[in-house]
């Protein structure tokens, strides 16, 4: 199979105000897989990704050095609006944050604010989105009711679905299921697997097995810095380099 | 004295300390209702409260109140709907948009604004507004409905917007994080996520606006004109209900029927400003909604 890149970083720093939060990153995310960021807590990886979808300019006094491209655009030029960027990037957080919406409008949000769609056409997505969250049989009869009434996990799988209903090319996960118990984070990771044939996944996480599990490719951060990126399979079992191997072991972090 | 005893014995302090708020507020209630009934042995309750003619000191007087309530009620929804734009509008604007510098130097504005007393506000009415409306509109006079709305609407902006600003304040940042990374932009997360998210809080600070306007009485005793007739115009004079009572209550003998009168138009006032901290609570528990996700 062939291998696209979708996004390309270029020696990129991050500063909040005074303090480095990314050191020189170059990589690049393959389109079509998932791709881990692991690395003991503080070490950049939330930072990273939020500077995939330019969530980190909505943090006053932040700056950032360096290329960041999106399909072979920097998303970071002067006449690029963050905002058209976040609709093709989507992204999840830590902790489930649906709107205290019903269930039918936080999926339809996003969509409403570019395509003026009809009822049926509206419908459609939102069938669409919860079944591709694996959502659907649970919530089809209670559309309307406050998304605030599902549990944690259910929650999470419609934040997914919200991204979703955007059609973005990327999904971004920062910690996705750290806040789950242990059933619900086994469904969003079978959903995960469902997920990587039609977009490029990006997923922080605390948890090796998950990263181990879930992903193609694996990065490790420390400090930072990216110690080591290579295929999920190599770092897990024979990493170049000692730090991420006593990461991996649990020796540190 | 031991650990239990002590927590005890403050324990009752405080509860004592909070009895005698209760039992003041008590005995203000009870002073008003017993200065302010006897009236009704004269007139009754119907002819006072819908009463088209205030002349408590012709012969013999007259105790009808409408009018008085008219311009109580006329001011206030006059200066809210001025204030409730300009307050709201700004506590977005401070909340969520200015710059920090900016943010600082109009909360000191605000907070400036809130700390004017009435009777210069008043008095800025009086020399500055009257004899401007008077010309600009070619009126017998500038003391009206519109000056005592406007002022009024001067002093309920501070309240509707400091608490309006707690309120947005108080919106989870996981609300607007969700809503910017769907691709909406800041004007929409203000108008789709946030204000409805703090809409019992933003209502809350309405209500409260609003009750300090119908309560306010410097303001409405300078500006609004004094006249206790239903009015045809903005441009009208009225006598709102504490206008009357601050007025009048210095010439009319110790319990009169005018002094009773007063009482109990005192006892109307009450009642409004309880049905509008009623409705504050309604509202604020209705709209509240419920905090970010739980697990
Ligand atoms: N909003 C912020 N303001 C200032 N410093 C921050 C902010 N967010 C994160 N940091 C700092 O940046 C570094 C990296 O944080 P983060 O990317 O959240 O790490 P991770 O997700 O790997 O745990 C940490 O040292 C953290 O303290
Ligand atoms: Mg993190």
């Amino acid at each position: 199979m062939e291998v696209h890149t979708i996004i390309d970083v270029h020696n990129v720093n991050f500063y909040y105000g005074r303090t480095k939060a990314l050191t020189d990153i170059t990589m690049s995310f393959r389109k079509n897989m998932v791709t881990a960021l692991i690395g003991p807590s503080g070490c950049g990886k939330s930072t990273l990704l939020r500077l995939l979808n330019r969530m980190n300019d909505l943090i006053d006094g932040t700056r950032v050095e360096g290329e960041i491209l999106f399909e072979g655009k920097d998303i970071y030029a002067a006449n690029v609006d963050p905002v058209e960027i976040r609709k093709k990037i989507g992204m999840v957080f830590q902790k489930p944050n649906p709107f205290p919406k019903t269930i039918y409008s936080n999926i339809t949000y996003g969509p409403d604010l570019i395509w003026s769609k009809n009822k049926n056409e509206l419908d459609e997505l939102v069938e669409n989105s919860l079944k591709q969250a694996v959502l659907w049989d649970e919530v089809k009869d209670i559309l309307n009711k406050s998304a605030m009434t599902l549990s944690g996990g259910q929650q999470q799988r419609l934040c997914i679905a919200r991204a979703l209903a955007m059609k973005p090319d990327i999904l971004l996960m920062d910690e996705p299921t750290s806040a789950l118990d242990p059933i619900s984070t086994a469904k969003i990771e079978e959903l995960i697997e469902e997920l990587k044939k039609n977009y490029t996944i990006i997923i922080v996480t605390h948890n090796m097995q998950q990263a181990a599990r879930v992903s193609d490719e694996t990065a490790f951060f420390y400090l930072g810095k990216l110690i080591e990126y290579d295929k999920t399979e190599k770092i897990f079992t024979k990493p170049d380099v000692r730090q991420t191997e006593d990461y991996i072991t649990g020796r540190f972090g | 004295m031991n650990r239990h005893t002590k927590e005890k014995f403050i324990k009752y302090i405080l509860f004592l300390i909070a009895l005698v708020s209760v039992i003041v507020l008590g005995l203000i209630v009870f002073s008003l209702f017993r200065e302010g009934l006897p009236i009704f042995k004269k007139i009754g309750l119907a002819d006072f409260l819908l009463g088209l003619e205030w002349y408590p000191t012709s012969e013999p007087p007259l105790f009808g109140i409408l009018p008085l309530i008219v311009g109580s009620l006329i001011v206030t929804l006059i200066s809210t709907i001025i204030a409730v734009p300009l307050g709201v509008l700004s506590a977005i604007y401070i909340a969520e948009i200015a710059p920090a510098v900016l943010k600082e130097i109009f909360k000191s504005i605000i907070e400036l604004l809130a700390g004017l007393p009435s009777v210069v506000l008043g008095f800025f009415g009086m020399i500055v507004v009257a004899p401007w409306l008077q010309e600009t509109f070619d009126l017998p006079t500038g003391l009206n409905i519109i000056n005592a709305s406007a002022i009024l609407a001067i002093m309920a902006i501070p309240t509707i917007s400091s608490i309006s600003e707690d309120a947005l304040y108080a919106v989870p940042r996981e609300f607007k994080e969700a809503s910017y990374a769907l691709g909406a932009t800041k004007f929409e997360t203000i108008i789709r996520v946030i204000l409805p998210s703090a809409l019992s809080g933003v209502s809350t600070a309405v209500i409260l606006g609003m009750s300090r306007a119908i309560g306010e009485t410097m303001v409405v005793l300078m500006v609004a004109g004094g006249a206790a007739a239903i009015p045809e115009s903005l441009f009208d004079s009225v006598r709102p209900m504490t206008a009357s009572i601050a007025a009048e209550m210095g010439e009319a003998p110790y319990r009169s029927a005018h002094y009773s009168a007063l009482f109990a138009t005192g006892i109307v006032l009450f009642f409004l400003a309880l049905v509008f901290n009623m409705i504050a609570d309604y509202v604020s528990n209705k709209y509240k909604q419920v905090g970010s996700a739980t697990l």
